[in-house]
């Protein structure tokens, strides 16, 4: 049996307010970019696993795809709701159950959703009354005592959600595509210090697929494969700092299932951190993208200020970070950003992406997303 | 009010690893036992880290105090018995991050979610009760 898998496939939707258009709408878009991206056809797929959090059932969409008979599971599992639908399709061709199987994540969040029912997070009633089932409250304490403890000015938060607009502008199918300059995003309203509005990912929409094959079905397509070194999903260890905590148990720093995550796809992948050539980091504000650059092992904690300063994230530096301009530029339909990530990953390698292409021919790239309630997925991808 | 009036804390420890858990847990989250036994904690700590809720929350579920939103401080107090409680942080004032880094803060109240107070909090609260109407 091998192990090899490659994605011969990958396709989006538009990204960003799409008034009259339905997030299964969006899926099949995606399903169908992706298909003709593979040079096949919906009955060449013999396995599908897909999900959105929030927009439907993945398994309804056989009716506008056709009626194959192929067995296609729905996936729900948060931010990770794409990965874990990849890791399905990753083991069906691994296993030999198929040749060929499609992940679809989609999505369509709208203004100001995320109303998260403490009763569904096994919390009392009482922190909703409180003021404290509030998403942002995490990411903010988790920067502020971040910044703290590693000697972080906060001015590098600017700078990153700066990249991530300047990025958009250059992605045509990103949803916010005007640069924005750090003092605007300084600015900005308050949300929960030190985070400000443009420093956070904004619910949104959209759709991404990906197909993966076995390197026969590679060979014998013809399709220009990029290879799937690793794909390695992870949950929480014991003392985490997650979302809706109403404690955090056990002392010293708390672990990060991003590490977990990242080190478990760099081992199956057989490369580390330093080999990476591009990579897509969870930024779901800003503070996350500096965090999850030293989680996943590419620095020192501490060592992201001068990284960012020096221009090491940008598009021309040692570590380019969400070319396509993440979730920042691209909005969050939850479902959906993960596999985003692969397919940008994916056109880069490929030499693809146009006006925010990546000199110097990269050869290995990097996914990671991190979501409620401390679950992560990390990919290696290489040609 | 005093200090002194209100009710500890409920958590759990865990009979076999001692890991404590709040609020009180029905299985240990470090090694899984069920054997676990009910806690009282510590009624101060010290703010491990903390921001600022801007913004008033949605209603409902958020409930207003009865005289309009004011930005209030949340964050996780570090308590001795080994566990950071999420809670409410009372301070003189929300935007000198100084009053709260690393500050001892007492409990105050413990429903609808724990509060703790620092200590420039408490006397100036004392101070008021002196001058106000009994």
């Amino acid at each position: 049996m091998s192990l090899d898998v490659s994605i011969i496939g990958a396709g989006l939707s538009r990204f960003g307010r799409q008034p009259g258009v339905t997030g299964r709408q969006l899926a099949v878009q995606a399903i169908h970019a992706a298909l003709a991206d593979a040079g096949i056809a919906w009955p060449d797929v013999q396995v599908a696993f897909g999900g959105s959090d929030g927009a439907g059932l993945a398994d309804t969409l056989v009716a506008e795809l056709g009626l194959t008979g192929i067995p296609f599971t729905n996936v729900k599992n948060g931010c990770a709701t794409g990965g874990s639908a990849l890791v399905g399709a990753v083991n069906a061709v691994r296993s030999g159950a198929a040749e060929i199987a499609l992940a679809v994540g989609f999505d369509k969040h709208p203004r100001g959703a995320f109303d998260p029912r403490p009763e569904d997070w096994g919390l009392p009633t009482g922190y909703g009354e409180a003021g404290l089932m509030v998403t942002t409250q995490f990411f903010a304490v988790k920067i502020a005592r971040y910044l703290r403890e590693h000697g972080i000015d906060e001015s590098a938060l600017a700078k990153v959600a700066a990249k991530a607009y300047r990025n958009g502008s250059l992605n045509p199918n990103a949803w916010r595509q005007e640069p924005m300059s750090e003092e605007q995003i300084t600015g900005a309203a308050m949300v929960n210090d030190p985070l400000t509005q443009y420093m956070f990912c904004s619910p949104g929409e959209g759709g991404a697929a990906i197909v993966v094959a076995s390197p026969a079905a590679a060979k014998r397509l013809g399709a220009r494969a990029v290879k799937l070194l690793a794909v390695a999903p992870r949950t929480r260890a014991f003392g985490s700092f997650e979302v809706f905590s109403p404690s955090i148990q056990g002392d010293g720093i708390p672990p990060s299932v991003s590490t977990d995550a990242s080190r478990a796809a760099f081992e199956q992948a057989g490369v580390g951190p330093d080999d990476i050539d591009v990579a897509q980091l969870q930024d779901t504000e800003s503070g996350a993208e500096i965090m999850h650059l030293a989680e996943c092992g590419f620095c020192e904690h501490g060592e992201q200020e001068k990284w960012i300063a020096a221009g090491e994230t940008e598009i021309s530096g040692r570590l380019p970070v969400n070319t396509d301009g993440g979730c920042i530029a691209n909005g969050e339909p939850i479902g959906a950003s993960g596999l985003r990530q692969v397919h940008e990953i994916v056109t880069q390698l490929r030499g693809e992406a146009g006006d925010r292409q990546v000199p110097g021919s990269p050869r290995l790239g990097f996914t990671h997303v991190y979501g409620a309630p401390g679950i992560s997925a990390c990919t290696v991808l290489g040609v | 009010m005093t200090v002194e009036s209100v009710l500890p804390l409920t958590g759990s420890r865990c009979s076999s690893c001692g890991n404590v858990a709040y609020p009180a847990a029905a299985g240990c989250q470090r090694c899984g036992s069920s054997d676990l036994a009910s806690v009282e904690l510590a009624r101060w700590g010290t703010v491990w880290a903390h921001t600022v809720q801007r913004f008033a929350p949605k209603s409902p579920p958020y409930v207003p105090p009865a005289e309009g939103f004011t930005p209030f401080a949340v964050g996780y107090v570090e308590l001795p018995d080994g566990v950071k409680v999420e809670a409410v942080l009372e301070a003189t004032t929300v935007d000198e991050p100084a009053e709260l880094a690393d500050a001892r803060v007492t409990l105050v109240a413990t429903e609808p979610v724990p509060r703790f107070a620092t200590e420039a909090w408490l006397s100036s609260r004392s101070a008021a009760e002196e001058v106000g109407p009994r």
